[in-house]
Formats: structure tokens, C-alpha cells, sequence
């Protein structure tokens, strides 16, 4: 057995032990904190997958927005008391639960087994079609050249989770600003390290969006690092989380989607076509969509971990 | 020389993992929470390894990004804290 | 020259690997959290900086090795304000350990 082969298998277990502790933990914060292990070890072994596209998003969104939504989350129900005030579930539930979720991963599993050698793929064709796009990434052609109705979609999902977590205020509320994220009196060393991290996490960000034409990288990557970059700025009381009012904010939250949605319908009369892009003048057009999803998805992840409103708006 | 560094990486990655057990253990948030940072400055390490011995392109962009929220946990975590001496988690409105 | 490179690098790495076993047999064994967070430390700063040492002579370009030192600057950065930001918190909790 190969040293490769040693490290895959080692992989696989840690990565199987820290799920089951993930669920087995007996309280918020440790399953938390072991969920988060879990979003780390995913993105070694998304880059042993030769998926490095997929193992920077894992890293940006599952260890550092989702860690801090549930740490949050888990520290507002510590502080209502609401806790551990709910039972735990019937062991009836939980047995159901499990029994699902065997079925679920045997059925993957078979499926990922069973398929014949080389594999079914459309690897090659996408490849291949690559210079027509102009990009030299081809995940980032698939996203936004070859699926790109798809992609536009699920930006308009993340829009309907902030409408979801805005309209969770009680009426009195509406219009008003989300508590703010960091506590009374940040400490020194928080302000210096935003002082410090912010701009270059910007840097990197921007960059990341850039490079994700030829290299892995993309829209989304770089947006969740601008958005993790945001929330530090929040949590350090530099700045407060804007109110659910305030223009510029749903400017940005539709931005994405909204110049999304223009492209495809200019493809009608630009290429023929709705969502096609013009011969020769694809790589532009790509990267000026994804600019402005870059925007969105920055601003919409610290918003949906802001929370809704919790103060009235100002007169 | 890229058998060395694989094996090294696996070895980083497999000691920081034994460093979980605090997670298990715990007694305290705090210990968790160094357990993950740990894996967390272990898993960059391994990526670097993995990134030179390996002809993967965007690996040491994985280690970047992971190097720019390597604090973020803990940075939610101290914010988090219950032992608030400010009333700065909720609004003054219920 | 590789050669004397090569072996450079092996020792580095080496080095850096054993720092990692000895911030995570401390994090395991050291009596409490404060002692933890040292030994975390040291993964950090030594640890990484020793395998980022080692990789130096493997880069293919300056830009490459400007990212790896970027890394280790950034993880040496985030470590200190994070143990300064445990350490005041595990000071606030007094002593529930």
C-alpha cells in the first residue's frame, strides 16, 4: 500500500470519527466545535479528490461563516435559557433518523461503487469547450457558462433565506438594525487583528474572485472570504450591521441575481439565445456577472448571521 | 522526496487529530476551541506538504484562505462567550 | 547542491513535525487551559514555520514563496491575537475548569 493510499484511508476514518462525535456530542457548543473539525478535514480530503475549488469553499463557508452562524446561534439560545430547556428526542425518532440515514448513504455508496470504470462524465466535452468561453477554469464554466441559469438560481435562493431570516422580527421591529455582532467592549487585540487581517483578507478575496477564470477560485470562494471579512469589522464594533431599511444594503443583496438576470435576457437579442453569450466576447461578460455576485454573496452571508432586526428603526 | 513530504503531511494531520480528544474532554469551551485552532494550523501545514509533493494547481490557495480564517473560529468563540460583561448580544428591545 | 537542499529540507520538516506532536501531546496532557493555549502556541509559530522553512527551497517561483511566507505571517498573526483573545476569556470564567 501506498503512502498515498495510507493517508486516504487515515483521512477517511478521522473524517468518520469526528462525524459521529459531530452527533454524539451532548452539548451545543461541542458539537459545534467538532462540526467545524468536520468542515476541516473535508477540505483535505476534497483537495485529495483533486477538487480545489470545491475544498476553498468548504474551508470559507463550512469552517468559517456556518462556525460562526451556529456559534452565535448557539449563544443567543444559551443566553434565553432555551437551551436545554427541550427534551431530547424519543429514541423512537432517533432510530427512524439513523435508519434514514443509513439508507441515504448505502444508497450513494452503491451507487459511487457500482459505476463502471472510467466513469460516466462530461469532463472531456467540457474541456473541450473551453475555448469557446475564453475562460481557462472549467468549473467556472460550468457555473457560469454551461449551467448558468442554474447558478442564477441558487442566488436567488440565498435571497429568499435573507427574506426568511429578516421577516423572523415581530412587527415593531421592521426597518430597524440587527443586534450588533460583537460585545460592548472589543478588546485590543480583536481591533488589531481586523486592523491587521481585513485588508489583506480583502486583498485575497478580490484576488480570488479574479484568478477563479483560469484558476480555482470564483465568485463564491472570494465572496465568502470578503463576507468573513465583513463580519470580523462587525464583531470588532468597528462598524454595526446595517439596518434592513438601508438601500444600499438590498442594492447589494440583488445585485448578483438582478445582472444576472439582465445578461441572460440581453443573450435574446445579443447571441440568439437566452443566457447565451456573444462569440468572442463570453470572458467579459462572465467576469462582469461575477462581479457583481461577488457583491452579493459578500454581503448576504454576514446578513443571514446578523439575524433579523432587533431593535426599532430610527425616526 | 514526495513520498517524505506525503507521509509527513499525514503524520501532522493524524497528531493534530489526536489533539481533538480535548474536544471529547473538554473540561472547559476554551479547550475545544485551541483543539480545532490546532487542527486548524495542522490541516495548513499538511496542505503545504500536500500542494509540493503533489501537481495539483490552487492547493496553497486553499492553505491561504484557511490561513485568513484561521482565527475566525476563535474570534466567534470569544464573542460568543456566556460570561458577557456587556448586554452587547441582545438588543434593548425584546 | 540539491542533494545538501533536499536534506535541508528534510531536517526543517522533520523539526516542524515534531513540534506539531509536541503542541498536541500538550494540548492533551498540560494540566490546564492556560498551559493548553502555550502549547498551542507553539505548533503554531515553530510548527508551521519549520515545515514553511522546509518547502522554501521547493518553490518554483518568487510569488510562490512570497505565499508560503504570507501564510506562516498570517497563521503567526492570527495565533497571537486568538491566544490573547482565549486567554482573556479563560481569565473572565475564573476558575470552572
Amino acid at each position: 500500500m501506498s503512502v498515498l493510499q495510507a493517508l486516504d484511508i487515515g483521512l477517511a476514518l478521522l473524517v468518520l470519527a469526528v462525524a459521529v462525535w459531530t452527533i454524539a456530542a451532548a452539548e451545543i457548543f461541542g458539537a459545534v466545535v467538532a462540526y467545524v473539525a468536520y468542515g476541516l478535514l473535508l477540505s483535505i480530503v476534497w483537495v485529495r479528490l483533486f477538487a480545489p475549488d470545491v475544498a476553498l469553499t468548504e474551508a470559507a463557508i463550512g469552517s468559517g461563516v456556518t462556525g460562526i452562524l451556529l456559534v452565535t446561534s448557539g449563544a443567543r439560545l444559551n443566553s434565553a435559557g432555551k437551551a436545554s430547556a427541550a427534551a431530547p428526542p424519543r429514541l423512537s425518532l432517533r432510530l427512524s433518523a439513523a435508519a434514514l440515514a443509513i439508507v441515504a448513504a448505502a444508497a450513494l455508496a452503491g451507487v459511487i461503487l457500482t459505476l463502471p470504470d472510467p466513469g460516466p462524465t462530461l469532463a472531456p466535452e467540457a474541456r473541450r469547450e473551453l475555448a469557446a468561453t475564453g475562460l481557462g477554469n472549467p468549473v467556472t464554466a460550468v457555473l457560469i457558462a454551461y449551467r448558468s441559469f442554474d447558478t442564477m438560481l441558487e442566488k436567488i435562493v440565498l435571497l429568499l433565506a435573507v427574506v426568511g431570516v429578516w421577516s423572523v422580527a415581530p412587527d415593531r421591529f421592521w426597518g430597524g438594525a440587527p443586534a450588533p455582532l460583537g460585545r460592548a467592549n472589543p478588546q485590543g487585540a480583536l481591533v488589531l487583528l481586523e486592523q491587521t487581517l481585513v485588508p489583506l483578507g480583502i486583498l485575497v478575496g478580490v484576488h480570488t474572485f479574479w484568478v477563479g477564470a483560469d484558476e480555482p477560485g470564483g465568485a463564491f470562494q472570494g465572496g465568502a472570504i470578503l463576507a468573513a471579512m465583513w463580519m470580523i469589522v462587525m464583531i470588532a464594533r468597528v462598524s454595526e450591521p446595517p439596518s434592513v431599511n438601508s438601500r444600499w444594503l438590498r442594492l447589494a443583496l440583488i445585485a448578483g441575481p438582478g445582472v444576472f438576470l439582465v445578461a441572460g435576457v440581453a443573450g435574446l437579442g445579443m447571441a440568439g439565445n437566452f443566457f447565451a453569450y456573444p462569440d468572442g466576447f463570453a470572458k467579459p461578460i462572465i467576469l462582469f456577472i461575477e462581479a457583481f455576485m461577488l457583491l452579493t454573496i459578500a454581503a448576504t452571508l454576514p446578513v443571514l448571521v446578523a439575524g433579523p432586526p432587533r431593535r426599532s428603526p430610527k425616526p | 522526496m514526495n513520498e517524505f513530504l506525503l507521509l509527513a503531511a499525514g503524520f501532522i494531520i493524524l497528531t493534530v487529530a489526536a489533539g481533538l480528544f480535548r474536544v471529547l474532554r473538554g473540561p472547559g469551551d476554551a479547550d475545544r476551541m485551541m483543539a480545532v485552532q490546532l487542527l486548524g494550523t495542522g490541516g495548513i501545514a499538511s496542505l503545504l506538504l500536500i500542494a509540493s509533493a503533489t501537481t495539483v494547481s490552487g492547493v496553497d490557495d486553499v492553505a491561504l484562505g484557511l490561513a485568513l480564517l484561521a482565527a475566525f473560529a476563535s474570534v466567534a468563540f470569544v464573542n460568543g462567550d456566556a460570561t458577557d460583561d456587556g448586554q452587547a448580544q441582545e438588543g434593548n428591545g425584546k | 547542491m540539491s542533494v545538501a537542499l533536499d536534506l535541508f529540507s528534510i531536517v526543517a520538516i522533520v523539526a516542524g513535525a515534531f513540534f506539531f506532536f509536541a503542541g498536541s501531546v500538550g494540548l492533551l496532557r498540560f494540566p490546564d487551559s492556560l498551559t493548553r493555549l502555550h502549547a498551542l502556541s507553539k505548533a503554531d509559530n515553530l510548527g508551521l514555520g519549520l515545515i514553511v522553512l522546509g518547502l522554501l527551497p521547493r518553490v518554483e517561483s518568487l510569488l510562490g514563496a512570497l505565499k508560503l511566507l504570507a501564510i506562516w505571517a498570517l497563521v503567526l498573526l492570527s495565533g497571537a491575537a486568538s491566544a490573547q483573545l482565549i486567554g482573556r476569556a479563560l481569565r473572565r470564567r475564573g476558575g470552572d475548569e
